[in-house]
């Protein structure tokens, strides 16, 4: 993850109008074939989301007998069962918080500390900023040991605190990245300006800068936010009680708890992805042009 | 890696480097010119306010534990207490002797290469297919991304609950007339890699596709036009002209693949268990760095595998930098076709 760079508008209008260029499209393949093979491309893409969802919709005799078939009859008991216990309500519970506190967190210390790495000269800025940087080398995995034995002497075992701080200290490397090219974007003019008009340095940052950087900000904050929803190597480390879980390890928990009960397993998980999906088509722009943006070459 | 995105391709803008004079507004700006170096008491000050919080807890749960890791390392501990029995490069000792560990890490660069292999011929293909202009084009892009938002663990649970030898993989299989075909996906140690490379593809190849399409709309599309114009056909164009301009994102890519395989752990885990991953041929560095640290309650033993399991990445990594990003330095976009 250490290329990670950005252009500080994301996708630009403009260059996508551009692309649609005339010469080689339409020539060849543009017939039913590209049609054909987008589709299958799709269905091999979402047959096992689909499946999931449906098999939610069948008992467990109708998955015994004919495991690839569709709901017949249609049946909502999974469904029902899922969603009228308590397990699944307060997995997700957990998940929000630990995702929306990681995700806030993630966004003030990293804006914060953008703003002085791009707007203030201070000695040891290009030290400060390479130590950021190199935190991009340092993935989870390497750390998650040690970070258990500190969260555990913290005494932050089976709170959602001892996964929200290691989630935001690990989201900051991507997070400073992205934001510094940004902040460093917004003309010195303003700046001058708001001088002239009386304004300190934290008063730009708070009336100015915090405006203007929105759009980068809500990128780092997706990123943030659905990495956090589905992350699973630091819960399954610090959380070990059921109350504590979030929802990546409650679909486990579940479905070795369920094994019997296939079409149990199948609504719940499907009912997991649920926030996911929803969440990323509404920010489905922000997603892919933040990741783009964040990991172009 | 502050080399890397120092060495970053793209010629036209490198946002990364810190311009080492005038890069803020701060020291530009006339009324706030305090000369070329110091800074007031009062600017340090709100640079310690914006930049301490950030720094603290980076410190502390970033850098701190994996200072950590390596002094753990040295001990044989059981996680209470402070460590006290010092064994020196023993765990060391046992992890590169253990064939356990050599076949965790056979599997590693196993799924380096098939990655490498599978994803990108097939990310290209459906990078070039999407870039054509055609209807629903976005509905498209996006649908093919849903898998990567997927979490790893409905992913796992759901591919797990189909490949059983019951499941509706072989139910398929079943129904369409192929019985030859049906397998055990998981267990059998001859296929259980393959199915665990069906899996990540299915997964990260749209993440790979969405780059990819970045990279062919940073290409001119005058380059295509010229060479339409000059007579070459479609696949020549993207032969000659398409893929060698996206090299640098192609070269990223595997950069971002291959650190991922040699830290892949959730998919192994959830579907193939602590135990079983090692007989089906799927156990990881980083599975086997769980199974044999911490579940093992072998924490200096655990610390070491982070050790070697971080050494051979930053190995890597280096690596590559060194031998194949390194071009993307010297000419990027325009210049990269040699």
């Amino acid at each position: 993850m250490s290329a990670i760079k950005t252009t500080p508008a994301p996708t630009p209008a403009p260059a996508v109008r551009q692309r649609r260029r005339r010469h080689t499209d339409n020539r060849r393949f543009s017939g039913p074939a590209v049609y054909f093979v987008a589709l299958l491309l799709v269905g091999a893409m979402l047959a096992p989301v689909v499946y999931i969802i449906l098999g939610g919709f069948r008992s467990n005799s109708q998955i015994t007998t004919d495991p690839a078939g569709l709901p017949n009859p249609w049946v909502t008991e999974g469904y029902v069962a899922v969603l009228t216990g308590s397990t699944f309500w307060r997995e997700v519970g957990n998940s929000v918080i630990a995702a929306t506190a990681t995700t806030l967190g993630v966004v003030s210390l990293g804006l914060m500390a953008s703003y002085a790495l791009s707007r203030y000269n201070f000695r040891g800025r290009g030290a400060m900023y390479s130590l950021f940087a190199a935190g991009l080398m340092f993935p989870m995995t390497v750390a998650i040991t040690p970070l258990y034995i500190l969260v555990r002497s913290l005494g932050l075992m089976n709170s959602l605190g001892g996964v929200i701080l290691p989630q935001i200290a690990f989201a900051l490397p991507v997070t400073i990245i992205i934001l510094v090219p940004f902040l460093r974007a917004i003309p010195a003019e303003i700046q001058e300006a708001a001088e002239i008009d009386g304004c300190s340095r934290l008063g730009f940052f708070r009336r100015m800068v915090i405006p203007l950087s929105m759009p980068g900000v809500i990128t780092v904050g997706i990123l943030a936010f659905v990495n956090s929803w589905n992350s699973y190597m630091l819960p399954l480390f610090i959380l070990n009680m059921d109350e504590s879980f979030t929802l990546p390890l409650g679909v486990q928990a579940f479905a070795s708890q369920w094994s019997v009960d296939t079409a149990r397993v199948l609504a719940f998980t499907s009912l997991s992805m649920i926030p996911a999906l929803v969440f990323f088509s509404l920010f489905e722009r922000r997603i892919v042009g933040g990741l783009t943006g964040a990991v172009k070459g | 890696m502050e080399s890397i995105s120092e060495n970053a391709p793209d010629a036209q803008s490198s946002p990364v480097d810190l311009p080492k004079d005038g890069g803020g507004a701060l020291a530009v700006s006339p009324p706030s010119r305090r000369g070329r170096r110091g800074i007031g008491w009062a600017a340090r000050a709100e640079v310690a306010v914006l930049t301490g919080p950030a720094l603290i807890v980076f410190l502390a749960f970033v850098i701190f534990p994996v200072v950590m890791a390596a002094y753990y390392g040295f001990f044989s501990w059981k996680g209470y207490g402070p460590p006290t029995d010092f064994v020196g490069l023993h765990n060391y000792k046992v992890i590169l002797t253990d064939p356990t560990f050599h076949d965790a890490v056979r599997h590693n660069f196993t799924i380096v290469v098939l990655s490498l292999v599978m994803q990108g011929p097939i990310a290209i293909g459906l990078a070039l297919l999407l870039n054509r202009k055609m209807r629903f084009q976005s509905a498209i892009r996006v649908l093919i991304f849903v898998p990567y938002v997927i979490s790893e663990v409905v992913v796992g649970t759901g591919w797990s609950l189909m490949l059983q030898t019951n499941g509706a993989v072989n139910g398929l299989l079943e129904k369409v007339g192929l019985v030859g075909l049906k397998q055990d996906w998981l267990s059998d140690p001859k296929i259980a890699i393959w199915t665990l490379m069906l899996i990540i593809t299915w997964k990260y190849v749209g993440f790979a596709v969405i780059l990819f399409l970045a990279g062919l709309q940073g290409i001119p599309p005058e380059l295509h036009e010229a060479a339409a114009i000059d007579g070459a056909s479609y696949w020549q164009i993207q032969r000659r002209i398409t893929l060698p301009l996206l090299g640098p994102t192609l070269r990223i890519w595997a950069f971002l693949s291959i650190i991922g395989s040699l830290q892949l752990f959730d998919l192994v885990y959830i579907i193939w268990g602590q135990y079983v991953a090692a007989t089906a041929g799927t156990s990881t560095m980083a599975t086997y760095m769980v199974v044999n640290g911490r579940n093992a309650a072998s924490y200096g033993y655990g610390n070491a595998v982070a050790v070697v399991l971080f050494l051979i990445s930053l190995t890597v990594a280096l690596v590559y930098q060194r031998f194949v990003l390194r071009r993307d330095t010297q000419g990027a976009i325009t210049g990269g076709g040699r």
